[in-house]
């Protein structure tokens, strides 16, 4: 989607299986990017995505956050942003 | 290898048992203590720690026996030879770290000067009474070594291969002395270094990533590593798998706790010492520690009688050396078994003699030894 | 996985790992702690104080105890240990005295630390062992069930007062800093950011440290006292935290429904154990001294 890569500040990775569905990330979240999903992991928890990917500003709260260490956030670089342009 | 010079004392010492077993430990390399005073193995630790800053090492008197005996593993851990010494009440609170040393295969020596029991019993007279709980005293299935000293030179000797024997089984061993021998003066002879043989730690030489540090090898005894050498190890009192990460299973617990007793029990023999003069007798004393030396007076006096009769002193205690008496209970009429206590090794020998020849222990409470017409009394109803 | 999963997955495509992998046993996960408990959250900020503190990862060891907080030692990729039930500290004594440039990290709960090890940790405190003490408090002894403890408040439902508790908590700071030690902090689960820069601090401070951190324990202790989830809690510590940098730790008890006084409230210099130690042989046996620490046994 490079509409969301080209628009964001940062991006986030979720490793749905160590997700527990906690909801913290998508709670403290400054900027709401996330929602819990209707997917299921194997464990049955749902695990968050991203509904508003274009607000993450790459600050990585959800990351320190997260107790299951299944999501973290980064900074997109400039380059990559105007790689993406071009 | 040799024994490391500035921790040997060598001359001929005139000392007691306490302080020979210090420089026993000084001896074997030991450089750390974490200790707690209880009469009276106390002077073994003062000793030390005013031996160690001289010799190079650290002495630490913990708050309780609770923290003492799991200090020294902290420090085990970060590669250091330790130990620490106790009596009746504090080996109690030990338990539960001797537990722990044997599930996570931890080298290091406890040494008991046992006393009058239970409870703060008799804190200043001899007792051999700790004899199963050094054996049973920690929960769960497991293994136990421990030596019996029977003289302040033994107490030297035997703490030197209660750490050999540590290192090569790769578990805690027990020292198991009483109030006598650990507070009579006698001629204890330390030797040149070089003529004390000390056996090394099998650090591992593998790479991170290739080593298992619960991994056994031939002889079910794995290698060891210490903390800062890059192995990120992981060291559990959880039953655990071959990289020491937890495991709680059936499966896995019926893979860790048959050889971790197997280890020991499976190289009984080798690890069995005995003085043994049993060459043609009808009767056997079986004894260890301090009793050996009154059971010995008995035995001279049942030869001047004209009574056969025989000597096995056990050094090492446990493992129990079952063929040893399976051995000569086929040419033995009875085993006579005194001891400072109400019954605990005399069981054992019964177990092992199972039936094939009489077992007649000669029982004490503690408080002071036997006497030597006791001893013989019993040897004169073997006979009978 | 099924493709809604796949989707989540790489939604965002990165190259970018997450910083704390490398510290973490990713071969142990997902890991055994309940969905919210605050557990997981201290341990990212330890991984990035280590990243923060530039630690040498080999020659860092953590030492934990019995519990749910005891289980850290397990799931952190250095030399780690899971000892006995409340001696968590005094194995970390053993560990630095041997070998004194190991960065020693004792990470325990409040049962542990305070209960079984309450008389560790406060000699290990009044002795100043250079031991950095990480003590996650969720009021409770998790791991067995939810009993009380001596961190739980008063009236709390627990396991082993299902009519509720009377008798009050400690207040932990308070205890060490009359213990001695050099270093008291407390934070919550809520406050990531001052928590890693308490951690990153204290990484590098010598002398006993401590830092208490509020955790949330949604199935043991909240469940039972009716207060959510983890995110409620979570609401909960935003709302009630008071920060109080230096605040006089006698005034940093908790109460229930009262407000949670967080902040660094002790950063002063003291003399280390292995230091007055050194110095003090020395002074008396001079030369006679072999200071050279406890040498590695061949």
């Amino acid at each position: 989607m490079c509409y969301a890569i080209c628009m964001a500040k940062g991006q986030i990775k979720i490793i749905a299986e160590r997700c527990k569905g906690c909801g913290i990330c998508v709670e403290f979240c400054p900027t709401k990017v996330l929602e819990l999903s209707s997917a299921y992991n194997a464990k049955g928890y749902h695990p968050p995505h991203a509904v508003s990917p274009e607000k993450c500003s790459g600050c990585a709260l959800c990351g320190i956050y997260c107790p299951d260490f299944a999501i973290h956030g980064f900074r997109v670089k400039e380059e990559t942003k105007d790689a993406s342009r071009a | 290898m040799q024994a490391e010079p500035s921790g040997v004392l060598t001359g001929v010492h005139f000392m007691d048992g306490d302080h020979a077993c210090c420089e026993g430990a000084l001896a074997a390399g030991a450089r750390f203590s974490s200790g707690y005073p209880i009469t009276p193995s106390t002077e073994v630790v003062e000793r030390f720690a005013a031996r160690i800053p001289k010799v190079g090492g650290t002495f630490i008197q913990m708050e309780d026996e609770l923290a003492a005996s799991i200090t020294l593993m902290g420090a085990v851990w970060a590669g250091a030879k330790a130990f620490t010494v106790t009596s009746g009440p504090g080996f109690s609170l030990m338990m539960e770290h001797i537990g722990f040393g044997v599930m996570t295969e931890t080298p290091c020596v406890f040494v008991d000067v046992q006393r009058g029991g239970p409870s703060t019993g008799l804190p200043t007279l001899p007792a051999q009474g700790d004899m199963m709980q050094c054996r049973w005293g920690s929960h769960g299935d497991y293994e136990m070594i421990a030596l019996c000293p029977n003289s302040p030179q033994e107490c030297f000797d035997l703490t030197i291969k209660a750490f050999n024997l540590s290192e090569q089984y790769r578990t805690p061993v027990m020292v198991m002395m009483d109030e006598v021998v650990g507070h009579m003066t006698e001629r204890v002879v330390i030797p040149a270094p070089e003529e004390i043989e000390v056996t090394p730690r099998k650090y591992t030489t593998k790479p991170p990533g290739e080593f298992f540090p619960y991994r056994g090898d031939g002889a079910g005894v794995p290698e060891m590593m210490k903390a800062g050498d890059g192995y990120r190890f992981h060291v559990t009192g959880l039953t655990h798998d071959e990289r020491g990460y937890p495991e709680f299973t059936p499966a896995m617990q019926a893979e860790l706790i048959p050889r971790l007793i197997n280890k020991i029990r499976g190289a009984v023999k080798e690890i069995s010492m005995f003085d043994e003069d049993t060459e043609g007798a009808e009767v056997v004393i079986v004894s260890f520690g301090i009793t050996s030396r009154v059971a010995q007076r008995a035995i001279d006096l049942a030869k001047e009688r004209g009574i056969k009769a025989g000597r096995l002193r056990l050094i090492t205690a446990w493992p129990f050396p079952d063929y040893k008496f399976e051995e000569l209970a086929s040419r033995v009429k009875a085993f006579v078994v005194p001891e400072l206590n109400m019954g605990q090794m005399s069981r054992e020998v019964q177990r092992a003699v199972n039936g094939k020849a009489r077992t007649i222990p000669v029982l004490h409470p503690g408080g002071a030894v036997h006497h030597p017409e006791d001893i013989l009394a019993a040897i004169l109803e073997a006979v009978r | 996985m099924t493709s809604e999963l796949q989707q989540i997955e790489t939604q965002v495509q990165s190259p970018n790992p997450n910083p704390y992998e490398e510290y973490y046993r990713t071969d142990r996960l997902p890991h055994i702690w309940c969905p919210g408990c605050g557990i997981g959250t201290t341990v990212n900020c330890f991984a990035q104080s280590l990243i923060n503190a530039k630690m040498n990862i080999d020659k860092t060891a953590v030492v934990s105890g019995i519990g749910c907080s005891g289980r850290v030692a397990g799931y952190m990729n250095m030399d780690s240990f899971h000892t006995t039930h409340g001696r968590a500290i005094p194995f970390a004594t053993g560990l630095k005295l041997a070998n004194p440039e190991l960065n020693v990290v004792v990470y325990s709960g409040d049962g542990d630390l305070f209960a079984i090890g309450g008389n560790h940790i406060m000699h290990a405190a009044r002795r100043n062992m250079d031991l950095k003490v990480i003590c996650v408090n969720n009021l409770t002894y998790a791991m067995t069930g939810g009993q009380t403890g001596p961190a739980t408040p008063m009236g709390s439902t627990t396991a082993t007062a299902v009519y509720g508790s009377y008798d009050e908590p400690f207040n932990m700071p308070s205890m060490m800093d009359a213990a001695g030690a050099v270093f008291v902090a407390r934070w919550t689960t809520f406050h990531v950011k001052q928590l890693e820069k308490s951690m990153t601090e204290m990484m590098h401070k010598k002398g006993f440290c401590f830092i208490e951190v509020l955790s949330p324990c949604p199935i043991m202790y909240q469940r039972r006292n009716k207060q959510g989830d983890a995110v409620d809690t979570m609401k909960m510590y935003k709302e009630k935290s008071k920060i109080k940098n230096g605040c006089p730790t006698f005034e940093t008890m908790m109460y229930p429904g009262g407000d949670i006084v967080v902040g660094k409230f002790v950063d002063r210099e003291r003399p280390g154990y292995i230091e007055l130690m050194r110095h003090h042989l020395h002074e008396k046996l001079g030369e006679d001294f072999i200071n050279e620490g406890v040498p590695v046994c061949a």
